[in-house]
């Protein structure tokens, strides 16, 4: 039997539990972040073909992540997303051996992205690499291929 | 398992002394008493800024370089991030209306006799806080608006004698409004003021409570020919008669939050002119409307000086009344404090609206 004394203390729990709802429910969207707003990088330029030596490897930015752009021996360009594929470590040229090396967990990766030994999952997400401009002068330029 | 509960930590915390003074605590209730509930409401827009303030500082960064776009960020790709933004802006404009209501309500119901001296003290002091939370938080979207806002709000100081100068470079970390102003009051807008707020609300809240409501003199002395006032329970009477209210304010801040959003503005810029009808904030308008208005020279005095050792003295004075309203020798209420309090009523209210006007 539901008195009328008991009916409106229910009526009053039912609002305030409603206004609890409606504060609670746009605080948890709100703590939650959005996706991503960056915008996606497709292309940078890493710099004038003249600073890399031969056998020598440098980091660049690429959009919000690193990118590891190797010079060959035989003076070919090569990048590569410098994301470790294991824990997201940033990988390094290693001179010696000419190949990618991440310090964190002796990841070991070959000049082509793929795993030598080691850890890492997956290749290194391999970007395509193009000379632009004047001969001698050239732009570097990184893109995801 | 509740009952296991309650035991234990009454047994720890002695909850049943608590429950027992709830019980009895009662609220008088007479023609006066809807003013009661305006130091309710003023605590309940505390409590909207400190939760609104808390979701605020998960996205916001307090630097010159990305303070403009965090906000921007909050208000355009944060789900309900407008909606955050705009309660804490309406509710910061609400809570000082609000603070200035119940300063004035206990004002001329004369709530600060002997013994709540003290917890006018507090009340005023509070008040003080809640402007400097509106002036410190004007600035941390970093517009415009803002920008110049401050700089002329923190150069007022400047004309302090003695330690003006020191008071100007004190306050924008620097000789003029830069970043770091802006970390500065970051600082001050939400540790320093939070941490003021804490102890003397604390303190505001438990006189409070100690000493019960004051009743105003009109029903005090009916109390003294032998009247019974009637009474009404603290709990639950008089709490839901103050959740009630908390649901209209909600109400009037929710409405004021959806249907007109508070403006981000351009970013500012440290080279850009002035904007056209810059003003401060509406309850700095009539201070710097009556700055305006004084002539650069008065006696030989640097008008701007003169004024804000007017303010000065205003804020003493204010904090003072309870010691300053003295009875009659025959016993009546004196009627030079009620007169005092409606010529400030009349004068902030007139200049506010001068201001907006002549801007």
């Amino acid at each position: 039997m539901v008195t009328r004394r008991n009916f409106l203390d229910r009526l009053l729990a039912l609002g305030f539990v409603s206004t609890a709802v409606s504060i609670l429910y746009p605080v948890w969207r709100y703590i939650i972040p959005p996706a991503a707003a960056e915008p996606a990088t497709d292309s940078v330029i890493a710099g004038k073909i003249a600073e890399f030596k031969p056998n020598t490897g440098a980091l660049v930015k690429f959009g919000t992540k690193p990118a590891i752009l190797v010079r060959t021996s035989d003076g070919q360009f090569k990048a590569f997303n410098a994301v470790c594929t294991h824990l997201e470590c940033t990988v390094q040229y290693k001179a010696e051996t000419s190949q990618i090396w991440c310090a964190c967990h002796n990841g070991l990766y070959d000049l082509s992205g793929s795993v030598v030994s080691g850890p890492p999952p997956r290749p290194l997400e391999v970007f395509k690499v193009n000379l632009r401009g004047e001969p001698g002068q050239e732009d570097v330029v990184i893109s995801r291929a | 398992m509740t009952e296991q509960l309650f035991a234990w930590l009454d047994e720890r915390l002695d909850l049943s002394g608590l429950r027992a003074f709830v019980a009895e605590k009662t609220v008088p209730v007479h023609r006066h008493s809807v003013w009661y509930y305006m130091g309710g409401i003023t605590l309940f827009l505390v409590g909207v800024q400190v939760a609104t303030g808390i979701l605020l500082l998960l996205y916001y960064r307090p630097s010159a370089s990305e303070a403009y776009e965090s906000v921007q960020f909050i208000v355009s790709q944060v789900e309900f991030g407008w909606l955050i933004r705009n309660l804490h802006s309406w509710s910061a404009n609400l809570l000082i209306l609000m603070a200035f209501v119940h300063l004035f309500s206990t004002f001329f119901l004369r709530a600060y006799r002997k013994p709540r001296e003290l917890t006018w003290i507090t009340g005023v002091l509070l008040l003080f806080i809640m402007m400097g939370f509106g002036f410190s938080g004007y600035l941390l979207p970093w517009n415009e608006l803002a920008f110049f806002a401050t700089k002329v709000g923190t150069g007022i100081a400047g004309a302090l004698p003695f330690v003006g100068d020191f008071m100007v470079r004190f306050l924008r970390g620097g000789d003029d409004v830069t970043g770091a102003t802006l970390t500065r009051f970051y600082g001050i807008h939400v540790a320093i003021l939070p941490a003021m707020t804490t102890a003397l609300l604390g303190t505001h809240l438990l006189l409070i409570q100690r000493q019960g409501m004051s009743v105003p003199p009109s029903v005090e002395k009916r109390e003294k020919a032998g009247e019974t006032i009637p009474q009404e329970p603290f709990f639950p009477n008089y709490v839901l008669h103050d959740v009630m209210w908390w649901y209209v304010a909600l109400a009037v801040l929710a409405a004021l939050a959806l249907f007109l959003p508070w403006e981000l503005g351009k970013k500012a810029d440290a080279f850009a002119a002035v904007p056209a009808g810059i003003r401060p904030e509406w309850y700095f308008l009539a201070m710097f409307q009556t700055l305006k208005l004084i002539p650069s020279h008065v006696l030989g005095f640097e008008g701007e000086m003169l004024g804000v050792m007017g303010f000065n003295v205003a804020a003493v004075l204010l904090f003072l009344v309870p010691f300053l309203d003295r009875k009659n020798p025959d016993g009546r209420q004196n009627p030079f404090i009620t007169f005092a309090g409606v010529v400030a009523v009349v004068y902030l209210i007139v200049f506010t609206i001068y201001g907006y006007l002549a801007a």
